[in-house]
């Protein structure tokens, strides 16, 4: 009997995730989504610039790799072009919320019917640590090395809350990957999500917070708790725009 | 279709596409190319088409992108402050291997400068039309109706090389209304056995990354291979009085048509002067140029700007004649009395 499969969803490419790194966990819910939903056979995903910029290696469906903050844009275009398919963008924090903030504000604003799953570790991950926008207050980066100071360096942008907003997304959810329970969750999230487009309801925006436990300098369950902890606290999980 | 339509450069260039089967357009609004948003605003949905009025021209072009990898034939287009925006997605779509048609109508730079026509984008659009190694095929038609043709020729030529095309002219060419008539067949799309979304047996992916420096040369040689190619087969160009020419003029688009008046003004009063003007700037009609002038001797290259095609003019002559420039900028359009008295003073 078999218990347990990895997703059809996902190529036999080994990732290429830190020990510990809760991207391959997301990975891995949204392969087993759209399989789930049988939708694998008319996806075409958009990989971002940052540690996924090789998703397109990864998910066993069509990939195409944007440039750092554009794959909302470059989802759009695909979207118009193929409306029968199911297009999503997977992006990390720096990816979303500062270079592509515009492109990702005016999907949403568009109600463009494709599904966004947007990872959030409050760094940068692949350049070796940076502040993100998403950086917590006092939280020390690599640029940010005396604690991010609010006076000169602002706030985090929570993202699900500033879309939400808006008229035109659909569905917003904010998940975490910090226990069984929470990815369970998450994993309803994100098939929820593909489901709203399927339906062609519009807009939908997954925010799943993630772990970067090499450039937190944490062990992998230093970070899950730090996850579940401060970062949970400033980025309150639950629904944010259901229509 | 052999009806004549009087019609502005702008709007020429947007139906030319509609013809051509283009049925995804990105744009943002600018001065002096807006009326082809507005075209295409109107035009697409009577034809099922998609017309997106971006947020910037970052996520025109990146849309352009994103349309062009499923294999549809996608356009967008600005002016000079908006084509420096697209920068990024030109220099991605090259990295991908992606045809699109960009439509450059100029105006005066640096920075904001004005929206009176300009040709101060030429290095832009044949230098450096994104970071990398890359090329872009740039055409520069020089009336209304090369307008309209252009874009056939421009999406034909992007699927065949699989690279951007972009359509270069300028706010006079945009703004300037003459009879069009629509050539007969726009030519069929080519096959694209290598979008995204046809439902193939394998899964394809499309990138521009490559960590391994000896496999990106390689790409990058690749890639090149096929510039090359494009280099041998499509340079175009077209001489006027050139044959006997004692000063031959170089200028290409709107410029080319005031210089065809110098020319004709100069003939009239004796002077043996002739028109050379590149239909493509990249790849720019090196070996068609370098004939000319050596029968002439004397060259002057005439240009909205402060001397951008003056570099090629001067590469692709060398030492078989001498090169001189003159040129007008800001959004300033040069005169034929200008240009017929610096031809007299080079006779
Ligand atoms: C235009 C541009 N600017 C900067 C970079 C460098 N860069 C690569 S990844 C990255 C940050 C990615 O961080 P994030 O989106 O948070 O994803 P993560 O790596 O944490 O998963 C940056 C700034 C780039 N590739 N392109
Ligand atoms: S750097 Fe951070 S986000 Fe990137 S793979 Fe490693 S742990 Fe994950």
């Amino acid at each position: 009997m078999i218990v347990y499969e990895k997703s059809k969803g996902l190529t036999d490419t080994p990732l290429s995730y830190c020990p510990g790194c809760t991207h391959g966990i997301i990975h891995k819910l949204l392969a087993e989504a759209l399989c789930g939903a049988n939708l694998l056979g008319r996806a075409i995903g958009v990989a971002p610039v940052g540690c996924s910029v090789f998703a397109y290696n990864f998910f066993n469906c069509d990939m195409l790799q944007a440039p750092h903050g554009r794959a909302p844009a470059v989802a759009t275009g695909i979207k118009r072009a193929k409306p029968e398919h199911i297009v999503f963008t997977y992006q990390g924090d720096g990816d979303l919320a500062a270079i592509g903030t515009a492109e990702i504000v005016h999907a949403a604003a568009r109600g463009e019917n494709i599904t966004v799953v947007f990872v959030n570790n409050t760094i940068y991950g692949m350049t070796g640590g940076q502040m993100a926008p998403t950086t917590l207050p006092g939280q020390v980066t690599q640029t940010s090395p005396y604690g991010r100071d609010v006076k000169t360096a602002g706030y985090p942008i929570r993202v699900c809350e500033m879309l939400a907003t808006l008229d035109g997304p659909a569905y917003i959810e904010r998940v975490a990957v910090d226990c069984v329970k929470n990815v369970k969750k998450a994993g309803a999230a994100i098939a929820k999500a593909l489901r709203y487009q399927a339906d062609g309801k519009g807009f939908s925006l997954v925010e799943v917070l993630s772990t970067c436990p090499t450039n937190w300098g944490l062990t992998p369950a230093e970070s899950l708790r730090r996850l579940s902890g401060e970062m949970a606290a400033y980025f309150p999980p639950g629904v944010y725009k259901e229509l | 279709m052999s009806k004549r339509y009087l019609m502005k450069g702008n709007e020429a260039v947007a139906e030319a596409a509609v013809m051509a089967g283009c049925r995804h357009f990105f744009g943002y609004p600018i001065t002096p190319q807006t009326e082809i948003n507005a075209y295409m605003s109107k035009r697409m949905p009577q034809v099922g088409g998609i017309y997106l009025q971006a947020e910037s021209e970052i996520a025109a072009i990146n849309m352009t992108l994103g349309a062009s990898a499923t294999g549809a034939r996608a356009m967008t287009s600005s002016s000079s402050p908006g084509i420096a925006l697209k920068t990024e997605g030109i220099s991605y779509m090259c990295g991908c291997d992606l045809p699109c048609v960009i439509v450059n109508i100029q105006r005066g730079g640096p920075g904001l400068g004005g929206i009176q026509p300009s040709q101060a984008d030429y290095y832009l659009a044949t230098r450096a039309p994104g970071h990398g190694d890359l090329r872009m095929l740039v055409f520069a038609p020089a009336t209304v109706q090369e307008m309209f043709d252009t874009v056939f020729t421009a999406f034909d030529a992007a699927e065949l090389y699989r690279m951007p095309a972009m359509l270069l002219a300028d706010g006079l060419l945009g703004q300037m209304m003459e009879p069009v008539t629509p050539p007969a067949l726009p030519p069929a799309p080519r096959e694209k056995l290598w979008a995204l979304g046809a439902g193939a047996p394998k899964r394809k992916t499309i990138s521009s990354l490559y960590l391994k420096p000896e496999e990106l040369e390689e790409v990058i040689r690749l890639r090149f291979a096929r510039y090359s190619e494009a280099e041998t087969r499509l340079s175009a160009c077209e001489e006027y009085l050139a044959e006997d020419a004692r000063v031959l003029l170089v200028a290409y688009g709107a410029t080319s048509r005031i210089a065809r008046a110098a020319v004709t003004a100069a003939r009239e009063k004796g002077h043996k002067a002739g028109l050379f003007r590149p239909k493509t700037l990249w790849p720019f009609p090196k070996e068609q140029l370098r004939a000319a002038a050596a029968k002439a001797g004397k060259v002057l290259v005439v240009e909205m700007s402060m001397g951008q095609m003056v570099s090629d003019v001067r590469l692709a002559v060398g030492d078989t004649a001498a090169v001189g420039f003159f040129g007008r900028t800001g959004g300033v359009v040069p005169l034929p009395e200008e240009l017929l008295e610096r031809v007299e003073a080079l006779i």
